[in-house]
C-alpha cells in the first residue's frame, strides 16, 4: 500500500474559494453569483479583487440561477455559490431548463453536501444531489476529495465549456493530493495499485478508503484504489481495467446508494463486465443533527465500513 | 419609423394567417396569447429593436429579446422568419418531429434568434436580467426585452427577480407582462387574482407604464418611450394589456383557446378574418 500522509487539514470548500480566485485572475470573464452564503463558499478573495464582477442574489437561488444562465449569452463564465441542497434540489427545474437543456456554461458550485454537514441536520444535508445533477442530458458532475483536488478541478471547469456541478462540503479533512495537480475532467486518478479488490471512492471517501487500504494490508488484502472525482463523464477505461484484474468492487461515496456514483460504476459493470459490487453509501435515507464524524460513524460511511465491504466482496468472487 | 403603422399592422396580419396556420397543421400548440401579442412582436422586431438576422448567441452591440412564457412560440417563430431569421417554409415544421420550431422555443435545435429554452414558467425574467448584467460588464448598452404571460407572475422566481432588479440598477432593461387576465384555468381574476399589478411592481422599485398591446401605434410609442426611461438606475415594466385571440373574433376575450387549435372550419372563418399580406408560408 503506498504510503499517503498529511501535514494539515483544510475543508474543500475553501479549495473551491481559492480556485475561483485563481480562475477569477486568470479570465476576466470568470464572474460568481451567490445567495447569501459568500463566507460559507468562502468567496471572500473573489469578491475583494473582482467586485465588479461578483453578484449577491439573496435569499433567491432561483433567480440565481436564471441570471446566471442569462450571463452566459454576454461571455461570462458565472459560477454559482450555495449549499448543495438549494443548489440542487430546490433549483432543479431551473438548472434543468435554463442551464442543461439550453447548454449554458454555468458553473454550479455547492458547498455542505452530504452528511458532513453536520449538526444543521436533514433539512440542509442532501443526499440525492449527485443523482438529480447526473440525470440531466448534458451535465458534468464532479465531487473533489480534498482542498488541493477541489481548487485544481475549480480551476478546470472554468476552462470547460458547458455546465457542471461542483460538489464539496463543509468539514476540516486531510490534505493528501499534489498541490500542483493538473486535474482532468472524466479521468480518474489512482490512488493505489492492488490486486484483490478495486475500492472506487469519491469527496470526502477517498481519504477513508485510504485509510480502509491500510488496514486491508494489515489483513493481507491488496487493494486497488481509484478516486472517480468525476462521476459524469465516468471513466470507463479506468474502472473496467481495474476490475479485469481484481475481479469484485466496492464504490464509495457521501451520497445515498440510490442515484450515486455506485450506480454508475454498477450500469457500466452491468453492461461490460459483470462483477460483484458492494455499496457503501447511505440507505436511502434522510440525516439528521449531529458532528461530522459521529454521522459519517452511524451511517456506515466510515473507513471499517470499507473494509468489511471489501472482505464481502472478495468473498463473492467466483 | 422604418416602418408605417399600416405597414407594420399588415405584418401581424400575415403573423396571425401564420399562428393560426401553424396550430391548425399540427392540431397543438397555444393560438390564444400568441395572437394577442402578434402587435407586440412587430412592433418589436420591425421596429423597436436594434437587432440582426445573422444571429450570433452573445448579439454583441444587439438588443436582446427572451420570452418567458414559451407557450406562445408561434407567434415568436413566425416573427423571426419574417424578420428574416430563417425561411418561412420551416413554420410548416412546427411541432412535428425532427424539427427546429420546438413546441416551446429551444436553444438545443440552434434555431436562429432564441437564446435560452422557456416553457417551464416564471424564469424568463431572472434570464433576462443576468443578459442585462452581462451587457453591463462588457460596456454594451444595448437593451434588454423580455415578454411575461401575466398569469406566469404566479410563479415566485419572477418575484424574486423582480426584487432583484431595481435593488441592482438593471435600467436597460425592458420587460412587458401581455396582460390578457386568461390563463388555462379560466380568468386570472378567478384562477388566482393579479390585481394591481401596476402597484405591485411600483413598490418593488419598478418604472411601470401601461400600452395597449393590441393598438399598433400604442404600442410602438410605448416601447419607444420606454427605452427613454432607461438608464436611469430602474427596470422598466411595460403593463401591456392585450386580448386573447386578437384578430380572431371567436377565440377573443376567452381562455378557451389559450391551448385548443382550431379545426378546418374554424381556421377558415380565422383566415377569413386575417389578410395575407406578405405570403403565407
Amino acid at each position: 500500500m503506498k504510503k499517503y500522509t498529511y501535514t494539515e487539514k483544510k475543508d474543500t470548500r475553501s479549495g473551491f474559494g481559492a480556485g475561483l480566485h485563481e480562475a477569477g485572475k486568470k479570465n476576466e470573464n470568470v464572474v460568481a453569483l451567490c445567495a447569501d452564503l459568500v463566507g460559507s463558499l468562502k468567496m471572500d478573495a473573489f469578491i475583494k479583487d473582482f467586485p465588479e464582477r461578483f453578484t449577491q442574489v439573496g435569499i433567491a437561488e432561483a433567480n440565481m440561477i436564471g441570471i446566471a444562465a442569462g450571463m452566459t449569452i454576454g461571455g461570462k463564465i458565472p459560477f454559482t455559490g450555495t449549499f448543495a441542497n438549494f443548489s440542487t434540489g430546490r433549483v432543479y427545474d431551473q438548472i434543468r431548463q435554463s442551464v442543461a437543456y439550453s447548454n449554458k456554461n454555468v458553473k454550479i458550485c455547492a458547498s455542505h453536501a452530504g452528511l458532513t454537514l453536520g449538526e444543521d441536520g436533514a433539512t440542509h444535508q442532501i443526499l440525492e444531489d449527485i443523482g438529480l445533477m447526473k440525470m440531466l442530458p448534458g451535465m458534468v458532475v464532479i465531487n473533489p476529495c480534498d482542498y488541493n483536488q477541489t481548487k485544481a478541478a475549480t480551476i478546470a471547469i472554468a476552462e470547460y465549456e458547458g455546465p457542471v456541478y461542483l460538489r464539496f462540503g463543509r468539514p476540516v479533512i486531510p490534505v493528501f493530493t499534489d498541490p500542483d495537480q493538473k486535474f482532468e475532467i472524466g479521468k480518474a486518478w489512482m490512488v493505489n495499485e492492488g490486486k484483490d479488490v478495486t475500492i472506487i471512492a469519491t469527496g470526502h471517501m477517498v481519504w477513508k478508503a485510504i485509510e480502509a487500504g491500510e488496514k486491508l494490508a494489515e489483513l493481507g488484502i491488496d487493494a486497488e484504489i481509484i478516486n472517480i472525482h468525476t462521476i459524469k463523464p465516468l471513466d470507463d477505461e479506468a474502472i473496467l481495467t481495474s476490475v479485469k484484474k481484481t475481479g469484485c468492487v466496492v464504490t464509495c461515496e457521501e451520497h445515498n446508494k440510490f442515484g450515486g456514483l455506485g450506480e454508475s460504476v454498477a450500469r457500466l459493470l452491468t453492461t461490460e463486465l459483470p462483477t460483484p459490487q458492494e455499496f457503501v453509501a447511505t440507505n436511502d435515507t434522510f440525516g439528521e443533527s449531529g458532528t461530522p464524524d459521529q454521522l459519517m460513524s452511524k451511517y456506515g460511511l466510515d473507513a471499517i465500513n470499507i473494509v468489511e465491504a471489501a472482505q464481502k466482496v472478495i468473498g463473492r468472487k467466483k | 419609423m422604418k416602418h408605417t403603422i399600416k405597414e407594420l399592422e399588415d405584418i401581424a396580419s400575415q403573423i396571425r394567417r401564420d399562428i393560426v396556420r401553424m396550430v391548425h397543421g399540427c392540431q397543438s400548440g397555444h393560438p390564444g396569447a400568441s395572437l394577442g401579442c402578434a402587435d407586440f412582436f412587430t412592433a418589436l422586431y420591425f421596429e423597436v429593436m436594434n437587432h440582426k438576422t445573422d444571429f450570433t448567441m452573445e448579439g454583441a452591440g444587439e438588443d436582446l429579446f427572451f420570452l418567458s412564457n414559451g407557450h406562445i412560440s408561434p407567434v415568436w417563430y413566425s416573427t423571426l422568419a419574417h424578420a428574416g431569421y430563417f425561411d418561412k417554409s420551416e413554420l410548416a415544421t412546427f411541432r412535428k418531429l425532427d424539427s427546429r420550431l420546438q413546441g416551446h422555443p429551444t436553444t438545443h435545435e440552434h434555431l436562429p434568434g432564441i437564446r435560452i429554452a422557456s416553457g417551464s414558467l416564471g424564469q424568463g425574467l431572472s434570464v433576462a436580467i443576468g443578459a442585462a448584467l452581462a451587457k453591463k460588464l462588457n460596456g454594451d448598452k444595448s437593451y434588454i426585452f423580455a415578454l411575461l404571460g401575466d398569469g406566469e407572475l404566479q410563479e415566485g422566481q419572477n418575484w424574486e427577480a423582480a426584487m432583484f432588479a431595481p435593488f441592482n440598477k438593471v435600467d436597460h432593461l425592458i420587460a412587458s407582462v401581455d396582460y390578457n387576465g386568461q390563463q388555462i384555468d379560466g380568468p386570472t381574476s378567478k384562477v388566482l387574482a393579479l390585481d394591481d399589478l401596476q402597484a405591485k411592481f411600483e413598490a418593488f422599485g419598478w418604472h411601470v407604464i401601461n400600452t395597449d398591446g393590441n393598438d399598433m401605434k400604442a404600442i410602438v410609442e410605448g416601447l419607444h418611450y420606454a427605452k427613454t426611461l432607461t438608464g436611469k438606475g430602474k427596470p422598466i415594466l411595460n403593463l401591456m394589456s392585450t386580448q386573447m385571440g386578437a384578430g380572431v373574433d371567436y377565440m377573443m376575450g376567452t381562455h378557451k383557446w389559450h391551448g385548443t387549435a382550431p379545426n378546418d372550419e374554424q381556421l377558415a372563418a380565422a383566415l377569413a378574418q386575417l389578410p395575407e399580406t406578405l405570403g403565407d408560408y
